[in-house]
């Protein structure tokens, strides 16, 4: 019996490996835990995007993509697992949508030669491709988003932030910590005063936070969250009254998800956008024809141009642009890794292009160089409606404030450089 | 037949207090040693050493750790999680801090440094014990990994809180960092766990083990005949969380590479690894290897039909082999409270009576 059993055991684990396609491109998704939420539209909008390129298209350059998908739970033990096990597939590229992980996979991708793609997310010194060989995250980063939030906040006040006081809520966490040095510097540079409050994983317990912002009036609050942190913190601002116009989200705290549980309370709650969203562009009616009245959707189908159901489609396109970059430089369609990286560093998106696939005026136009990975970093802010229940962007894209950054993200590249021995490249 | 006392004949005392008296369980012994260390490192590839063999070792000597002190030792401990995150924090550091010093070393002392903190939270059991102890660990888990996550000296002043381990090579070869070979992972964990195992086994079986058991079965009694509690716990507590804390070392430098304190040691790995050590069996070294086993291969077992095999959806998957680990273990401790080890042990005593039961 103890033989077959181990049998059994070895048959289920050596049948990990589903049928090799041309271009395998990983989905190292989320659909269970705290972090579902979050974590089930941009898987469905990433898996979607594909299916509709193989559907409509035959895949990218003729070759058919295959998107293996593996459950990480935002587990970081989980998401080496998921890598180790995609990994012998071919897999061209790599994103994880964890901050935890993407951390956990730059040595390994180093060393194995796989691109990582973090798109606002991940390691944010990894915008200098200088060091950063592998690791790819335009068109905005985590710093960026902060600086955009305090220009925003400049523009509101006449230029001038002096003596205001400004709250963090962070998940407290690698990704809730990472705008923390730049927001220190932008603090010294206009003036004001910066109030850090950490709220420990998964989030669901913030009412210490929220007494102390009601005691403290700050001016105005902005917040680093993720899964189910994002509904309570709106919630309990709803609860303290604080006004809801002066709460700013990063992009990832800016999803129908976060702010519909609070219902009235969240009205006027406003987010980081790094594209747009809703279904009013022309790619909905292929992904529909194609895609959803097919039954090909990813997942229930439920989440269809929710803002990260269009992040994950953003991703999906940033992705099979470089591979068709890629295809394009190699001068062969069945692409790897290696060539990948090179699509990924040439990779040129404009507006003309965007228009193209059918998402004009969707995202930034931007063009990678040896040395910048990290792309322009503008973002738009948008606003919760409550009665439509409909986000309404206020600004267009807001340039962050480089002076402050290139130094920060020098400093925190070279300093990862010194620490792994890398030689800098691009000289 | 085969496996039975009778004309195996001991004629030195070496021979008759040995570990595997039965010549049968000898060999297995020498052929399982045989397989770990030399076919096992042959075929092993970056996916079986990072989802199969790597958390089977380091998970097996946190278990064995925990065991002693749960299971032997009968002090009921939360703070597993927050030990291993000090062997982990102690091994960033002197790897940061002596880059020349060899891994192995490194990877003993943060031992040491976990045992002593695990001694320095083991005071409160000369005073308090179960559920009350069990609430005084948990502060120690919670309180560690809050240390660790506040005071930025442990994490080398890095900007998001993350610690990264620095390459590093032993006999010349890569243990830690990317570079490092699946074979070199594994050979390495494998010694450390070798190496721990014989010293549980070791200690339990002599004195020291014997004052852990008088203590845990009756405390009282244990003292009128010459037992000295604070000398047993403190030991119970120091040798537990000198294994607990090479696990976490291994954890962070060997399997993982980069650790967030509050994901990779909270709470739930504290649960993770007293699950492991009351499925397998308290008070067995056995019992840690297969509680360790199952709670480590199953859910990748499950993974693999449910999504490789079968083509089900992964979030169905992941929450079906959630329901179905969860009713293994209801249905494991229904049927046998003791755990696996006590199940083996009943086979071992039908095999001996094989073919001829009374």
């Amino acid at each position: 019996m103890k033989t077959k059993f181990i049998s059994l055991v070895v048959g289920g684990l050596c049948a990990a490996a589903p049928a090799m396609a041309d271009l395998v491109i990983p989905n190292l998704s989320y659909r269970t835990g705290a972090y579902a939420p979050g974590g089930i539209p941009y898987a469905d909008g990433f898996n979607d995007y594909f299916t509709l390129l193989n559907a409509r298209d035959g895949g990218i350059g003729g070759e058919m993509v295959s998107v293996p998908e593996c459950e990480t739970a935002y587990n970081t033990e989980k998401g080496v697992e998921c890598y180790e096990a995609t990994k012998g597939l071919g897999a061209l590229a790599y994103n994880p949508l964890s901050t935890g992980i993407t951390y956990q996979l730059i040595p390994k991708v180093t060393v194995d030669h796989i691109p990582l793609y973090t798109p606002g997310y991940g390691r944010t010194s990894a915008a200098n491709g200088k060091v950063f060989e592998w690791v790819f995250n335009y068109p905005a980063n985590y710093w960026d988003g902060a600086s955009v939030a305090i220009k925003y906040l400049l523009d509101q006040n006449g230029g001038d932030l002096a003596g205001k006081k400004i709250a963090l809520v962070y998940h407290n966490s690698a990704y809730g910590k990472e705008p923390i040095r730049t927001l220190q510097d932008l603090a010294a540079k206009h003036g004001f005063t910066l109030t850090e409050l950490p709220v420990d994983a998964p989030g669901q317990e913030q009412k210490s936070q929220w007494l102390q912002i009601r005691r403290d009036k700050p001016d105005y609050v902005l917040m680093w969250g993720w899964g189910v942190m994002n509904q309570v913190a709106v919630q309990e601002a709803a609860n303290i009254n604080y006004p809801m116009e002066n709460f700013i989200g990063i992009w990832w705290s800016g999803s129908e998800n976060d702010v519909i549980p609070a219902g009235e309370g969240a009205n006027g709650y406003k987010s980081l956008a790094m594209h747009g969203t809703g279904m009013d562009y022309p790619l909905y009616a292929d992904l529909k024809q194609y895609v959803y009245d097919a039954g090909k959707a990813s997942g229930n189908g439920d989440q269809i141009g929710s803002v990260l159901y269009s992040r994950g489609v953003y991703a999906a396109m940033v992705i099979a642009e470089a591979a068709r970059k890629a295809q394009e430089l190699a001068g062969v369609s069945a692409i790897n890794a290696t060539q990948m990286r090179e699509g990924f560093e040439n990779l040129e998106i404009t507006e003309a292009r965007m228009a193209e696939i059918g998402l004009p005026n969707f995202g930034q136009p931007f063009a990678a160089t040896c040395a910048d990975h990290g792309g322009p970093g503008a973002a738009m802010l948008q606003q919760w409606d409550a009665t439509s229940k409909k986000w309404t962007l206020i600004t267009g894209f807001i340039a962050p404030d480089q002076d402050v950054l290139d130094p920060l993200v020098a400093a925190d590249s070279e300093a990862f450089a010194a620490e792994a021995g890398i030689t800098q490249r691009c000289n | 037949m085969l496996y039975r006392e009778a004309g195996d004949f001991k004629t030195t005392y070496g021979e008759d207090s040995q570990t595997f008296p039965i010549r049968f369980d000898r060999m297995g012994y020498y052929v399982t040693l045989l397989v770990a260390f030399g076919v096992v490192p042959l075929v092993i590839n970056d996916y079986w050493a990072s989802a199969v063999f790597l958390p089977f070792l380091i998970y097996a000597i946190a278990a064995i750790g925990l065991n002693i002190l749960v299971g032997y030792a009968g002090q009921v401990s939360l703070g597993t999680g927050g030990f291993m995150a000090v062997g982990a924090y102690a091994v960033y550091k002197l790897m940061t801090s002596f880059p020349d010093v060899p891994i192995l070393i490194h990877v003993l002392l943060a031992g040491f440094v976990t045992a002593a903190v695990g001694v320095l939270f083991g005071l409160p059991s000369l005073r308090i014990k179960g559920f009350y102890l069990a609430v005084a660990t948990l502060a120690a888990q919670f309180f560690l990994v809050w240390l660790f996550n506040k005071a930025p000296w442990f994490y080398n002043y890095s900007a998001s809180g993350q610690i990264t381990v620095p390459q590093s090579k032993m006999l010349g070869f890569y243990i830690t960092g990317p570079q490092t070979s699946a074979t070199a992972k594994y050979l390495f964990c494998l010694i450390i766990l070798v190496g721990v195992a014989v010293v549980a086994r070791n200690l339990t079986r002599g004195t020291v083990g014997r004052k852990w058991m008088a203590i845990r079965d009756m405390d009282i009694a244990a003292e009128i005949i010459g037992v000295n509690p604070l000398n047993a716990k403190l030991t119970a507590f120091a040798v537990s969380s000198f294994f607990i804390g090479i696990a976490g070392a291994l954890f962070f430098a060997v399997y993982l590479g980069a650790a967030e304190v509050t994901e990779a040691f909270n709470i739930q790995k504290s649960f993770l690894i007293l699950f492991m050590v009351i499925i397998g069996g308290l008070g067995s070294i056995f019992g840690s290897f297969a509680g360790a086993a199952f709670l480590v291969l199953l859910p990748v077992f499950l993974k693999n039909v449910l999504v490789g095999q079968l083509g089900w959806p992964t979030d169905l998957a992941a929450h079906l082999e959630l329901m179905i680990v969860g009713a293994l273990i209801v249905a494991f401790l229904i049927a046998e409270p003791h755990g696996i080890a006590q199940l083996w042990r009943l086979a071992k005593e039908k095999l001996r009576l094989w073919p001829f039961p009374h």
